[in-house]
């Protein structure tokens, strides 16, 4: 089985170097404003100063109690990444109609020459 | 002439196909009750009047020429996560104002297919997160039984919806119960489909191993029809499997004779109300009065699933969420450069509870925490898997509260998200373990709101839990009452 949904993540911690964490963190510890600056440019989320103290306080206390998982010894057990006994699923590789391209550009604010517009991606 | 909208599926069909009433003046009595109530309920973000008589006039066409099917000219609600072509879809959230899918969702164009009319778009809490609909970035939606109240959620706009009478029957989604809680506290039927039971193309997606879609239904054997509809494979959703559908009605019988339910004790907890409590212990004692053999089982790792839960969807969510950036669709909040506008975008377009959850799933998946939240969270998921096997080795199905309480008031645990998270205790772990359940109304709380009680089956079990859940239906009369609006 593989972790399906994370294939984003790999990247994004490639290209932002990971500040310096303990690897397990010490109960009732509050997360410092420097870890949640960093997991808020990992996810690409700007956060008010106000955003960043609150988040502060409710995650340290939501890990506080994902913590209570630590005590069940699970070394034995392998993990469940989904419940079906897939592997991973093919189809015949056979042309199809795909969805139709205006109507596929027409939510985006910017286009051009029939694509998507992003921005600049180098400073 | 009795009020089009008290109608049940079957009720409406019996008429349709005698040809005393069309499918144009049913959809008409729905909108015209939209348009008296739901400024008061908010259940819905979209109504979609002209193409819901468009739909309609269609149906009693096809019906004209001789067509039948159970859905034909029956008007229902969607809740706005699910992709419907051409009309807005916003997931109750401002980074996709204004968004119309290029395509609809499979479990919608199925009932579609079956000429179901779609009245509109139901409003939910902001990417399926939370469990009360108070998260909505557009509205709060209240619930019928009293409107200080929430509906649950996430699909609270949905189980409004039917509650009132809004919609002969609604779609929702539930990922850690959002079907099974709204639908206990809205005083409603609410099925969660096995993992895999129905397509998720085109369900915009929160966690993806735990998402599922189904139906809310004032009755049981309307569930079953509605499952009919939707359930099977799909080759656009690689998750939903290839095994044969049966109908579900099939399954509807009211002798429970030789079924085994099992009763877990870690479902009834202390802080538990009471009023519920002492209803679902009396709706058990009624299965039993039924035929059925009660034996007490035990899921050992049940008070593991809340953290596991809220490690691993967001864990999932974070992953799934980084599509929104602007580029696409949605608003875009352009600074020149790339990296700035996807967090200024992200930054405005999502609410709190999404960004709480994004951090937190991001932080799980982080290096040097992800062995120690998420690969531990997928471990102990194996456990509580394993507990709903072995149980099912002894019993059919499991008999169980939906939620701790009955429909808490609007504001009351908006500020304590972990208070909020425990709104779901009693649902999450049947995600985890990709199984079945239904909650279906089994009392009411000295307040007069609605308890429910949930009934679980294996995976691929939907057939058992409905049987369940049909004979202790048509043996009381907890479904007949109507909420005051």
């Amino acid at each position: 089985m593989t972790h399906c949904d994370n294939s984003l993540l790999p990247a994004a911690h490639a290209i932002i170097a990971p500040v310096k964490l303990p690897r397990v963190r010490e109960e009732n510890m509050t997360l410092s404003l420097e870890e949640v600056e960093h997991i808020a440019e990992l996810a690409k989320l700007a956060l008010t100063d106000e955003e960043k103290s609150r988040f502060r306080e409710q995650l340290s206390s939501i890990l506080d109690y994902a913590n209570s998982l630590q005590a069940l010894d699970t070394s034995d057990i392998p993990p469940t990444a989904t419940v079906l006994p897939l592997d991973t699923v093919l189809r015949p590789d056979v042309p199809r109609e795909s969805l139709n391209r205006e109507e596929l550009l027409a939510n985006t604010s910017r286009k051009e020459d029939g694509m998507f517009c992003v921005e600049a991606i180098l400073d | 002439m009795t009020d089009l909208t008290t109608l049940t599926i079957g009720e409406a069909h019996a008429l349709l196909k005698k040809g005393e009433i069309s499918s144009v003046e049913l959809t008409n009595a729905y909108l015209n009750r939209i348009a008296a109530l739901d400024g008061q309920i908010k259940a819905y973000l979209t109504v979609t009047d002209t193409q819901a008589l468009a739909q309609a006039r269609e149906a009693d066409a096809r019906r004209a020429q001789g067509e039948d099917t159970p859905l034909l000219g029956i008007p229902l609600a969607y809740k706005d996560v699910l992709c419907t072509r051409g009309v807005q879809t916003t997931c109750g959230s401002k980074i996709l104002e204004g968004y119309r899918p290029p395509y609809t969702a499979t479990a919608i164009r199925k009932l579609e297919a079956l000429g179901a009319v779609m009245l509109g778009k139901t409003n939910m809490d902001e990417f399926a997160m939370g469990s009360s609909t108070e998260n909505s970035a557009y509205q709060i939606t209240c619930n019928p039984w009293n409107v200080e109240r929430v509906p649950g959620g996430s699909s609270g706009g949905s189980a409004a919806a039917v509650a009132a009478r809004m919609a002969t029957a609604a779609l929702g989604t539930d990922t850690g119960g959002s079907i099974r809680q709204p639908a206990s506290l809205c005083g409603v039927v609410g099925l969660k489909p096995s993992y895999g039971r129905v397509s998720r193309y085109g369900l915009v997606a929160f966690a993806s191993s735990l998402d599922q879609i189904g139906p809310f239904t004032r009755t049981v054997a309307e569930a079953a029809l509605m499952l009919n509809a939707i359930a099977g494979h799909d080759p656009l959703d690689s998750t939903s499997m290839a095994l044969p559908v049966p109908d579900y009605t099939v399954a509807l019988k009211e002798d429970l004779r030789g079924m085994r339910v099992g009763v877990p004790k870690e479902y009834f907890i202390e802080g538990m109300q009471p009023s519920v409590e002492k209803a679902v212990r009396s709706a058990i004692e009624h299965l039993r009065s039924l035929g059925a053999e009660i034996h007490p089982v035990s899921l050992p790792h049940t008070d593991t699933a809340l953290p596991v839960y809220y490690l691993l969807a967001p864990a999932e969510a974070s992953a799934n969420l980084a599509r929104f950036d602007g580029v696409r669709y949605g608003p875009r909040i352009s600074t020149g450069a790339m990296w700035e506008t996807y967090r200024q975008t992200r930054g405005a377009g999502f609410g709190p509870e999404v960004k709480r959850r994004i951090m937190l799933g991001t932080y799980a998946l982080s290096a040097g925490y992800y062995d120690a939240y998420y690969l531990k969270a997928q471990k102990v998921r194996t456990l509580i898997k394993q507990d709903f096997d072995t149980a099912f080795a002894q019993v059919d199905v499991i008999a169980c509260p939906t939620s701790p309480t009955t429909a808490f008031k609007i504001g009351e645990r908006v500020d304590d998200p972990l208070q909020m998270y425990l709104s779901d205790i009693f649902t999450l772990a049947v995600n985890l373990a990709g199984i079945c359940g239904i909650s279906v109304p089994c009392g009411f709380d000295e307040l007069g709101l609605p308890i429910g009680l949930q009934l679980l089956g294996p995976a691929f079990g939907e057939e058992r839990i409905l049987h369940a859940a049909y004979a202790y239906e048509q043996t009381t009369e907890w479904h007949t009452r109507l909420a005051p609006v």
